[in-house]
């Protein structure tokens, strides 16, 4: 099911279904994961989780040289009643429980972080405003962690805003009870000088629902690893992702769903547009289907809109099946370029270049859109493209 | 009334890294109101030719004119011709994903007519001219040609031209891969328009069975990238009876003349 169509110059996309006795995710990497950021060699750039991101921009978050600034980063967090918000310390016994760190970065945050937030749902409870956390930088360095809990048959959504300018690494856990229902929105809005690097791990119980959605129009560098693990059987995981890549950025997406339980579901789409110079996008997608994962339905897909020569996208979705006996598993990836055809066909019917332009990356987008079932989410993302598109023609 | 005049038009391509002169000569007259029939055999410039007029980025005019009322065609970009009243049926219409018919056709609109049109009468006007086509009205919902068969590809295209009322239309080949019924249909759509007198046609064709539908004042032979014989209704019948040859093979041809240089 792997499609590659008109890839431009200058980027990749690959694709790979693998039918193999042992996941190759695992010895791919340069260490196995741990909280520990001294089991993690300093990367040098050539290991296969660091090869696409440019280590010299990461501001020494991978070799150590980055130390926290104490203040710079300010996080808020809003929340509806019938909502625990706590600020714990590191020793605090329910934090990394969703997923263990699996780079250098990420242990570094785990490492690092004095203070964690920890956000809990009460079990049953229905939230019908979101709960909102607001992550701005004003300059700072920062590590930071945060867990956002739902007992079962709970329900929340929950926007995390990042905007200014910082140097963040920082892990967000998200546990979901049995049948419990969580919407993560995530947003990276940041201004043009900002790092962040980050994972999230959500740990997805027994009948639940997890759906992820990662926006990334800002930042100099955006390294993210959106990773989900079902604690149980009848999980299920919607991971989408919208990004918008400059000239000069880099956004890097590392996807993993792990299904080791059987009966489990899981959708990941992200979608990228890119323009500029130097403009770079990743895409990983890993899909594991364990040996008892039997019954295991997943899709994966990235597509990508190259807008103007010198950006580039490296797309690599790769699954790995250890049993036969699922009910289906399947990925896409296609990076096209803006095609002069689609622009010339829209003027010649007397729509100005401009706006041709604009309907067709709106075009390209409104399907994801559609599918997060957030109004007021949906609006902000469109009005954002619109103002990408502007900024860019 | 409008009237588009071509004068001794030169166009080029670049191909595999060489500039191949396509069009070597064109000189034609449309107004509102004719239509003229282009027939000519395959690689001869019909093509080229319309999307010339067009403005399609990849052909360069190295020589000649186009002027639509006086107005330097040539000067315009792809949309101020649209906008100008040149349409163009494409040959091979372009797909794009992610934008509805709908939205499609009412952005265009917009810009021809130079404000939005009516959401009632405007839905009312789509849903009539398509039903005439004998669209479903579903295509409306689906993204600008993607996955439309070759036949529902150019009732999309007449469906456009029905919309826009352009004053100048050139047809690339809009009856090539249609069934007998779609072709009538489709030059039903034609002749709507044609028959508000406000529009000049420029029909390219292979084929005269089209003719029998539209039909057209002046028939040319398209030869090597310039006109090579014009006249009436009766010129396409004797095409259809005795082929290009006399106009392909050797020696200078001389345009202008009617008819009788296929003799
Ligand atoms: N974009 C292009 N790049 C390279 N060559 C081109 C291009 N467009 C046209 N040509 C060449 O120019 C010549 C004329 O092509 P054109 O498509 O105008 O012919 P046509 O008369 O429309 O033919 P047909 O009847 O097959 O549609 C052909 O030799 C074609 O290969
Ligand atoms: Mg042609």
């Amino acid at each position: 099911m792997a499609e590659a169509q008109n890839t431009p110059v200058g980027s990749t996309t690959a694709g790979s279904i693998a039918v193999a006795a042992e996941s190759t995710v695992a010895t791919r990497m340069s260490a196995p994961p741990s909280f520990d950021v001294a089991d993690f060699p300093v990367p040098h750039g050539r290991e296969e989780e660091w090869r696409f991101t440019p280590l010299e921009r990461l501001r020494g978050l991978h070799d150590g040289t980055a130390v926290a600034t104490g203040s710079g980063v300010k996080v808020a967090i809003e929340a509806p009643e019938g909502v625990t918000v706590e600020t714990v310390g590191r020793d605090d016994s329910r934090l990394g429980k969703a997923g263990t760190p699996v780079d250098r970065v990420a242990a570094q945050a785990y490492s690092s972080f004095e203070q964690a937030s920890v956000v809990t749902v009460a079990k049953e409870a229905v939230l019908t405003e979101p709960i909102r956390i607001a992550v701005h930088g004003e300059g700072g360095t920062a590590f930071g962690h945060q867990l956002i809990q739902l007992g079962a048959f709970a329900e929340a959504v929950v926007v995390i805003d990042h905007t200014g300018d910082a140097v963040l690494a920082a892990n967000v856990d998200y546990v979901l009870g049995d049948g419990a229902k969580l919407t993560v929105v995530s947003v990276q809005d940041w201004d043009d000088t900002a790092v962040h690097v980050g994972q999230h791990n959500a740990l997805v119980g027994r009948d639940a629902s997890f759906k992820s959605i990662v926006v990334t129009f800002g930042g100099d560098v955006v390294r993210l690893h959106p990773r989900v693990a079902y604690a149980a059987t009848g999980g299920e995981a919607e991971l989408f992702g919208l990004y918008f890549t400059d000239k000069g950025q880099h956004q890097e997406h590392r996807l993993l769903v792990d299904h080791n339980t059987p009966h489990c579901k899981s959708n990941a789409v992200y979608k990228g547009a890119l323009q500029g110079d130097g403009a770079h996008a990743v895409w990983i997608g890993d899909v594991l289907i364990q040996a008892a994962a039997e019954g295991t339905d997943t899709y994966e897909m990235n597509r990508n809109l190259v807008l103007t020569d010198g950006a580039r996208v490296d797309s690599v979705p790769n699954l790995e099946i250890e049993t036969g006996e699922i009910v289906g598993a399947g990925h896409a990836s296609a990076t096209g370029r803006f095609d002069d055809e689609q622009l010339f066909y829209l003027q010649s019917r007397g729509i100005p270049a401009e706006e041709a332009r604009r309907l067709v990356v709106r075009g390209f987008f409104a399907e994801l859109v559609q599918q997060i079932g957030l109004p007021d989410v949906e609006e902000r993302l469109i009005e954002k493209i619109e103002a990408e598109l502007k900024a860019s023609v | 009334m409008a009237t588009l005049e071509i004068r001794d038009l030169h166009v080029t391509v670049e191909a595999d890294n060489a500039t191949k002169e396509i069009l070597k000569g064109v000189d034609l007259t449309v107004k509102q109101g004719e239509t003229h029939a282009i027939m000519g055999p395959n690689g001869s410039g019909k093509s080229t030719l319309a999307y010339s007029l067009a403005g399609h980025p990849k052909y360069t005019i190295t020589g000649g004119s186009v002027t639509l009322d006086g107005e330097d065609v040539l000067e315009m970009s792809v949309d101020e011709r649209a906008r100008a009243g040149l349409f163009l049926a494409m040959q091979y219409p372009v797909e794009i994903p992610g934008v509805s018919v709908s939205n499609f056709l009412r952005t265009s609109a917009t810009a021809i007519r130079g404000e939005a049109p009516k959401l009632r009468t405007w839905v009312k006007e789509v849903k009539e001219t398509m039903a005439e086509l004998q669209m479903d009205p579903a295509f409306a919902e689906r993204n600008v040609n993607e996955g439309f068969s070759g036949g529902e590809k150019k009732r999309h295209e007449i469906l456009q031209l029905e919309l826009l009322k352009p004053k100048i239309a050139v047809l690339d080949e809009t009856d090539s891969g249609l069934d007998v019924d779609a072709l009538k249909t489709v030059s039903e759509g034609v002749n709507r328009v044609r028959a508000t007198g406000e529009v000049g046609t420029l029909l390219i064709t292979h084929y005269t069975r089209i003719l029998k539908y539209i039909q057209p004042d002046f028939v040319h032979v398209f030869a090597n990238g310039r006109i090579a014989a014009s006249g009436g209704a009766e010129l396409a019948d004797q095409l259809e009876n005795e082929g290009y040859e006399a106009y392909t093979k050797g020696g200078p041809v001389t345009g202008g003349n009617s008819g009788g240089a296929a003799a």
